[in-house]
Formats: structure tokens, sequence, C-alpha cells
């Protein structure tokens, strides 16, 4: 049986004492695609920035990709994409030059670099655009072409429909059916959940940084008593 | 290491060639304090001469505070410096890759004060390798402790004010060394300046070296 992608055994993250993550146990398969779902200031963030290297693993056990993340966070990041709320850019540089960039740090190859730009609606002179210039949506476009070009074995994405218009949601669901399909493992924190629903495997409920069961969907009114009581 | 550097290193020039802050800014700040230097000490160049070394080098010193303070700023924009830790670069690569950005611009800045000193203040510049030698150490050095102390002041909310407070007493080596070779240089003495220009070796060797190791914990920690 392979190793799992992320394995997280207690995990706790700290903001100075506050606990961002407050023991979170979980694991999470190769190719398996997860919606993270949960109230805000649950953790989701947190967990993907944790899993990303972003955040540093005060106690407990943590290992992305076979990289153990208390020992070195570090070194998990070139296997890993993170869309988060921000969009990692440079708005003085162009929406390819970003991608360029980027793909030169993670050591990736460039022959993609014109599909993916292409594929995410940066044909033409809109490539040549300085990140600064573009719409929300381009930025989040351009966010997630970076995403791509630097093809990942770990995708974590953080609200990764927010900011993009119909059609731009699509083009989402479309690529994250199509990671699926690659093995690529992909772990996402998204309000949609009806969305969400038909891309992801399983869904994991977060609540005070800790991993949780299912919470029970609220009961419907006992109609009898209402109207006995009325 | 020297890839991930020259690609951070070209990555920030692009940017400063096309924001032009550089050019429309600290250039023009440290002319600012070329002239007010000159209203400060009178008109008589008998002597502004003289000082027109130590003037130049504490130009220099301010306008590397913006230089630095701007290196970290493009970082800060939505979220960029979460985008360079996950970028897999290695923290030592950016150091120097950010360091050597800082360094050219302060060359070309120099190159305009040089000229600024000799106008204002009526310098007579000779010695111009020496001149030269003591810029390029002197700004490797002044550029590594900016970079190094500049990623400590960029992950709060005073680096506005800290990062002078860390910079400046640092650099004083910097400061009294830059300022006897060129005055040794501007003296007609250059072969005098040897001493001073190896302390501005050494002081950038050791902060180079400092740099490469520290910066990476620093950029996590910040």
């Amino acid at each position: 049986m392979p190793p799992p992608a992320v394995r997280l055994h207690e995990a706790v993250a700290l903001a100075g004492h506050f606990p961002l993550l407050a023991g979170a146990s979980l694991e999470v398969s190769e190719g398996e695609v997860v919606h993270i779902r949960g109230p805000n200031g649950a953790g989701k963030t947190s967990l993907l920035k944790v899993l990303a290297g972003l955040l540093a693993v005060h106690s407990g056990e943590a290992t992305v990709l076979g990289r153990d993340l208390v020992a070195d966070r570090r070194a998990v990041r070139r296997e890993v994409g993170m869309l988060g709320h921000h969009s990692f850019l440079y708005e003085e540089l162009t929406v390819e030059e970003n991608l360029r960039f980027a793909v030169r740090a993670a050591r990736r190859g460039e022959t993609a670099l014109g599909p993916v730009l292409e594929q995410f609606g940066f044909g033409g002179r809109l490539r040549h655009m300085p990140v600064g210039r573009c719409s929300a949506g381009q930025q989040r476009r351009a966010s997630l072409a970076v995403l791509v070009a630097k093809d990942t074995r770990l995708w974590l994405l953080d609200e990764p429909h927010a900011g993009l218009d119909q059609e731009g949601r699509d083009m989402l669901d479309r690529l994250l059916a199509g990671s699926k399909a690659a093995g690529r493992t992909v772990m996402f924190a998204s309000h949609e959940h009806e969305r969400a629903e038909v891309i992801a495997d399983r869904v994991v409920y977060l609540a005070g940084g800790r991993v949780v069961e299912a919470p029970e969907a609220p009961r419907p009114p006992v109609t009898g008593a209402a109207t006995h009581v009325a | 290491m020297l890839r991930d550097a020259v690609l951070v290193a070209g990555k920030d020039l692009r940017i400063e060639l096309r924001s032009r802050v550089g050019l429309n800014q600290v250039g023009p700040f440290a002319i600012a304090v070329l002239l007010l230097f000159g209203l400060a000490l009178g008109p008589d160049r008998a002597v502004l001469a003289p000082a027109s070394a130590g003037l130049f080098w504490v130009a220099v010193l301010l306008s590397t505070l913006l230089a630095v303070q701007r290196s970290y700023a493009i970082e800060s924009a939505d979220a960029a410096r979460d985008g360079l830790r996950l970028s897999g670069l290695d923290p030592a690569g950016i150091f120097v890759g950010k360091a050597a950005a800082v360094v050219a611009q302060l060359l070309v800045l120099e190159a305009g004060l040089t000229i600024g000193v000799a106008l204002l203040y009526g310098a007579h510049l000779s010695g111009g390798l020496v001149l030269f030698a003591a810029c390029l150490a002197g700004s490797v050095g002044l550029a590594a402790v900016g970079t190094l102390y500049g990623v400590v002041a960029s992950g709060l909310r005073t680096r506005e004010t800290l990062l002078p407070l860390l910079f400046l007493p640092i650099v004083a080596p910097v400061l009294l060394a830059a300022t006897k070779a060129w005055n040794e240089a501007l003296a007609g003495t250059p072969g005098r300046a040897g001493s001073w220009l190896d302390v501005l070796v050494v002081f950038a060797v050791l902060y180079v070296a400092i740099g490469t190791v520290a910066f990476g914990p620093l950029l996590e920690d910040g």
C-alpha cells in the first residue's frame, strides 16, 4: 500500500500562543480530491498553509509527499502548488513574466507556458499586460495558470472559485476533474458546497483547529408538536 | 544557488526598471541630500570640496535605506513574500539575488552622485580605480547588510522605522572606510587607500557569508 500523500497526527500550529491548528489528525491518499469544510475560523486556511510548509508545526507529526514538515518544512515546497486568498504575483510583471519566473523557480520546463496562457485566456496581447492592470478575476486566472504551469503533485486551494466568473468556475471544475484523472492529490477549502460535492472524493470537516466528524444536519421541526402548541 | 540568485536579481531589476522608483524617487532623493548638505555648509568650495567624500557616502547610505525598503515592498504586495517562500528557491540564492539587484542600483546611483559632488562641491575626481573599487566593495557591504536586516524588518509593522535603527549603526565601518578611501583618491594619493579598501572587502565578504546562512531562517520567521 503506498504511503499517504498527506499525514497529520495531532498537529499543532500556533500564531503566537493562539492555536491555529489544535491537534489536527488527517490522512489523504495519493490522487485523492478532498473538500475541506468548516465555519470561518475553523482552521481551513491554516491547515493548507501548514501542508504547504508556510506555517511551522509546533508539535505532533506532519508528513507531506514523504517529507517530514517538522524536520524541514521547506523541502516540500517545490512539489506543492498553492492558491490562496492572495495572488502571490508581482503586479509590475506581466502575466507571462510571472509564469516564467514561477516555472523557472520550480525547475520546470517552459514548453507548456504558451498553451497554459492560452488555456486561461491570456492569448495575444493580454499575456503582456502587467498583473497590476488585470481585473481581480484575471489575476485569479493568472494564479491558476501558475498553478497548472508548475505541474506539482499536490494542490492546496483556498476558496478557488472566489473571484472567478461563471466561465472561470466551470473551467476550474474541469481542471480539478482532470487533476483527479491524472492522479494528482488535491485539497481545497470551499464554501461552494454544491460544486465541491461533484468534484471531491470525500469531505473533511474542521472545527476549532481540529478534524471532526461530520456535523449532524439540523433536524426538521416536529410539525405535530408545533401544531399542538399552536 | 547562483541560478536562483540570477533569477531573483533579474526579477527585481525588471520590476525596478518598469516601476522607475529608483529613477524617479531614490535618485532625486540622493541629489536632494547633496544639495541640502551644500546649503548647510555654505557655498564656499574650499569647505565643500574636502567634505565631498563624507557627504557622498552619507548620501549613499541614506539612499541604500530607500533601495532596500523598496526591495521588500515589492514582496509585500499581494503576499508575494509567501509566493517567494513557496517558489522553492534556495534562500541563499534569494539573498544573493536581492542584494545583487540593490548593488546594481547603488552603482548607477553612485555614478550620478560622483558627477554631483564634482559639480556641486568642486571635488577633483582622481584615482578613478580606487573610487570605483570603494564603490563596488562598499555597495556590496551595504546591500548585504540592508538585505539581511531588511528581511527582519519587512515582516514587522514597524519596518519603516526599524530598518534605519538596525542598518545605520552596523554600516558605520563602511561609511568610515569608504570615506577614507575616497579622501585618499580625491587628494591624489590613491596608493594610501589600500588598507581602507581591505576593510571594505572584509566587511562585504563577512556580511555576504552571514547573509547566505542567516537569510533562510529570517525569511521563515519574519
